[in-house]
């Protein structure tokens, strides 16, 4: 036993001094295995993580660390007076980065921009179908495809881009995931090769890292692009260790096996901010969870009845229960780090008298109600039983009887998503754009009703209008004062018990430097670095 | 002989027929659909699930979906992923060396320390000795892996810091992996350093999973033993004058290994089912883990497909053990 002890000993003091000599290597402990490497087919974190951010860029990127738009790709861009036509005008000498299986001829040019968003639009493309179901689900489902009219070429560096109506979101679309520009050099190289299905397994991108390798279930190796347009990256290498279970990456974060890693155990928070040789940062989230009260069904169409059973939870308990305070309650429907959140709005109190008496005067007794809860845990809501529970407890205060009910995943969406849903749907959502749209149209616009959007099945005239009138205005002073009066309709007349805005840790060495905390969930590398 | 291993595959053909079929079934049984999973919250039109499901060719009858299935396992084609969008008998083989890696090292441990041990529980009857085997042996049998891993993780990586965490090699090794069993390659690559990281890596998550195996056999191994020492061939041999150690490691093991290396073929299944976990705890890229998400995902090819080789694997080493077990007992052979 004492050689065995000797030998691992001896490994790991290798180990750790080869890492000394190797600092500028970041590991990064990540939570799970990419889908694929292609964004464009995917719509979670884990995959954009590993694709679009360190690999790909887009024509407007989000500033890093907020969700304010940049010159990508493109570095200027004009909008015709009705807003329906936008033309980017792109940057001159980006490269495509390198690698064993492709070496770029050209610079990024209007063609790769035409075929990363033909290929998702039009449904002859070659590369509308390349791999066994290919579906473009964002693209889809943030509807660019009835909005998106056509892509051209104007010139070798001028992109156009007419859409079926103006949209004010539309640019922070651009720099989403889905919008990722890749190489049309690349794509026809694999299509005369006959392997159009690497597309999604050997990337090839004009980003801060270029891909190395990945070994499934294991390890994603990069390295710094030495030809990126903004700057060679000072990380030589990027890795990802991919480490399912939250306990063993916090260990493996303690013992140096990795610098950074993303959702600690709530539990394990506490033991990492007393850990000498790390630093955890803490961001409020773009997101939010809510229980959606169907209020096209009776007794739930009475504003009364939503504001009482609202005025009965206590949502502190909640956030000290579920998140173990590493959560805040929710007041407005989109989180106070979004712009147009309005301070001014008050949460309903927790008064339990006032709420049983409210519901006495509302003529309701013995109401008996459901209350879904997920099945699984979310960022937004980490144990969503739980929290029901809680609001179960709380209800029966003021004598309304809750059953909890539950679904596997799928069915618990689908099922929400029925117009006839019985009862209140907790359910949540994290900002795919930043845009005030993206959760104030998307969740509680008309169109979402009888949709796994809009569960609270609520439509209101004058928040519509509001909301559609904000979404063609491309003034953004304007557009936060139609957001702010929105989210006062939304609070007067009560659709969801909002619940929470859940706070994102990362726990990290103390060396990592220059690391910052994305509100859109991204974990992005760009300009990290290593102290010695 | 011939005949006799020729009756246990015609066995295999229905068997395998009928695991496909469950394989089919079962997870098309379970509610919601891959690409509803994929979309998550987003949510999609019913227009756009429909032209997702038409994609994945899920849209048709599903006896037409099971015999364009089987027709094409018939022929080598497992199919692709619904996820990763790789063919799934490219990514069961990419992983499996890594479980089977670890599956072989569990049981070289379960079966070097449990045969031992239950023989020498039977030989010393009712010594404290054997109460303290037999005790651990219980107690290892009732350890659950998600809670024994950690607990290994957190004294012998945390506290003690003798272990790697998690994974198969140290980050700082990177080489081509031709056998992709990694003390393999390790030792192939040349690197110094890197066949005792790779070992390193390999010890905590082949102790996990060898708990639960060691146990049954150290437990199977002493019962049997004891049934045999009391025989009365051993008797006779005994009273022959032959030496205990002939007595007990020719006359009496061979007898005994009957049941004991049944039990052995049991616990690759149990070894099968440990490594889901095992390999979850430690990120360890086997099949277990992977099997685990696509159930998550309802990526239904990789699910039909990976069940249908582990059983395939599964049956062939019972059809291996049947073998071994005839070759030990003539008997059997003829039954």
């Amino acid at each position: 036993m004492k050689r065995i002890t000797k030998v691992l000993t001896a490994s790991l003091f290798a180990s750790v001094m080869a890492s000394a000599v190797q600092a500028q290597t970041l590991v990064y402990c990540s939570e799970g295995s990419p889908e694929g490497f292609d964004p464009a087919l995917y719509t979670t974190g884990t995959t954009f993580d590993a694709s679009s951010r360190t690999i790909y860029n887009r024509l407007v990127e989000f500033k890093h660390g907020s969700t304010e738009l940049t010159p990508g790709l493109a570095k200027s861009w004009d909008v015709s007076d009705d807003g329906t036509v936008y033309t980017f005008h792109l940057r001159d000498g980006v490269k495509f980065g390198a690698t064993d299986y492709f070496k770029p001829s050209r610079d990024m040019n209007a063609d790769d921009v035409v075929f990363s968003f033909n290929r998702q639009l039009k449904d002859g493309n070659p590369w509308h179908d390349y791999a066994n179901g290919t579906t473009y689900t964002y693209f889809s489902s943030m509807g660019f495809d009835s909005l998106l009219k056509k892509v051209e070429k104007v010139d070798d560096k001028t992109v156009k881009f007419t859409l079926s109506r103006p949209s004010a979101p539309f640019l922070a679309d651009l720099a989403m995931d889905f919008s990722s520009i890749m190489s049309k050099e690349y794509a026809d190289q694999l299509k005369k090769n006959g392997n159009m299905g690497d597309l999604n397994q050997k990337p090839v991108g004009t980003g801060p890292f270029t891909f190395v390798a990945y070994q499934p279930d294991a390890v994603i190796r990069y390295k710094a692009n030495p030809d990126y347009w903004d700057g060679k990256q000072k990380l030589d290498n990027l890795v990802f260790a991919i480490t399912p279970e939250a306990s063993v990456r916090t260990q493996k974060l303690k013992s140096g096996e990795c610098q950074i890693m993303p959702y600690p155990n709530a539990a394990d928070v506490a033991g990492l901010k007393k850990d000498d040789s790390l630093q955890v940062l803490e961001q409020p989230g773009l997101n939010i969870a809510y229980l959606a009260y169907n209020v096209s069904q009776k007794p739930f169409d009475n504003v009364k009845v939503r504001k009482a059973l609202n005025m009965a939870v206590d949502k502190k308990a909640i956030v000290q229960s579920v998140f173990q305070g590493m959560a805040q309650v929710a007041t407005n429907p989109i989180p106070p780090t979004m712009w147009s959140y309005n301070k001014s709005v008050q949460d309903d109190p927790y008064d339990p008298d006032k709420a049983k008496q409210m519901l006495a005067d509302a003529g309701v007794k013995n109401l008996k109600m459901n209350i879904w809860a997920m099945p699984v845990s979310r960022p937004y809501m980490l144990n969503a039983r739980r929290a029901a529970e809680i609001i179960q407890a709380d209800f029966k205060k003021i004598g309304v009887t809750a059953n909890i009910v539950s679904y596997e995943w799928g069915e618990y969406i689908k099922r929400a998503g029925q117009k006839d849903h019985d009862g209140a749907v907790m359910l949540g959502w994290t900002g795919d754009n930043g845009d005030p749209d993206n959760f104030l149209n998307t969740l509680l616009g008309c169109d979402g009703v009888g949709t796994s959007n809009n569960v609270a099945e609520w439509c209101d005239k004058d928040f519509q209008s509001l909301v559609d009138k904000a979404a063609r205005t491309t003034d953004k002073d304007e557009r936060v004062k139609l957001y702010q009066q929105a989210q006062k309709i939304f609070k007067q007349q009560a659709p969801w018990m909002t619940i929470d805005h859940s706070t994102v840790i990362m726990p990290m060495s103390k060396k990592v430097q220059g690391f910052q905390q994305d509100p859109l969930g991204f974990h992005r590398f760009d300009d990290v670095s290593l102290s010695q | 002989m011939l005949q006799f291993i020729l009756r246990r595959i015609a066995v295999l053909v229905p068997t395998f027929i009928g695991v496909s079929l469950i394989a089919f079934s079962f997870i098309r049984l379970l509610p919601g659909d891959p690409v509803i999973l994929m979309a998550g919250e987003h949510g999609m039109t019913p227009a756009q699930h429909a032209a997702a499901m038409h994609a994945l060719g899920l849209d048709k009858s599903l006896p037409l979906q099971y015999l364009d299935y089987l027709g094409g396992v018939l022929t080598g084609d497992f199919g692709s992923s619904v996820v990763t969008k790789r063919p799934v008998i490219d990514e069961f083989f990419s992983r499996f060396p890594a479980t089977l890696e670890l599956s072989i090292c569990a049981m070289i441990l379960a079966v070097g320390i449990g045969i031992p041990a239950g023989m020498l529980a039977a030989i010393k009857r009712g010594s404290v000795l054997e109460q303290g085997i037999m005790g651990t042996a219980l107690i290892g049998y009732s350890m659950p892996i998600f809670w024994w891993g950690p607990l290994l993780i957190i004294l012998f990586s945390g506290i003690l810091g003798w272990t790697p965490v998690s994974g198969r090699i140290s980050l700082m090794y990177y080489f081509p992996t031709p056998t992709g069993f990694m003390l393999i390659d390790s030792l192939l690559s040349g690197q110094e350093g890197a066949f005792t990281s790779a070992l390193s890596h390999l010890v905590l998550p082949a102790i996990v999973l060898a708990t639960i195996p060691l146990a049954v056999i150290a437990r199977q191994t002493r019962s049997a033993m004891l049934e045999v020492l009391g025989e009365d061939y051993v008797r006779t041999a005994r009273a022959k004058g032959m030496p205990p150690r002939r007595v007990v490691g020719i006359h009496a093991l061979r007898n005994a290994m009957i049941p004991v290396v049944t039990t052995i073929g049991l616990q690759v299944g149990v070894l099968m089912a440990g490594a889901i976990l095992t390999e979850t705890i430690f990120s360890w890229p086997g099949i277990g883990k992977w099997m685990v998400d696509s159930v998550f995902r309802r990526d239904y090819p990789v699910i039909q497909g990976g069940l249908l080789i582990i059983a395939i694997i599964i049956m062939l080493v019972n059809l291996a053990v049947d073998v071994l077990y005839g070759f030990i007992n003539p008997r059997i052979r003829h039954t």
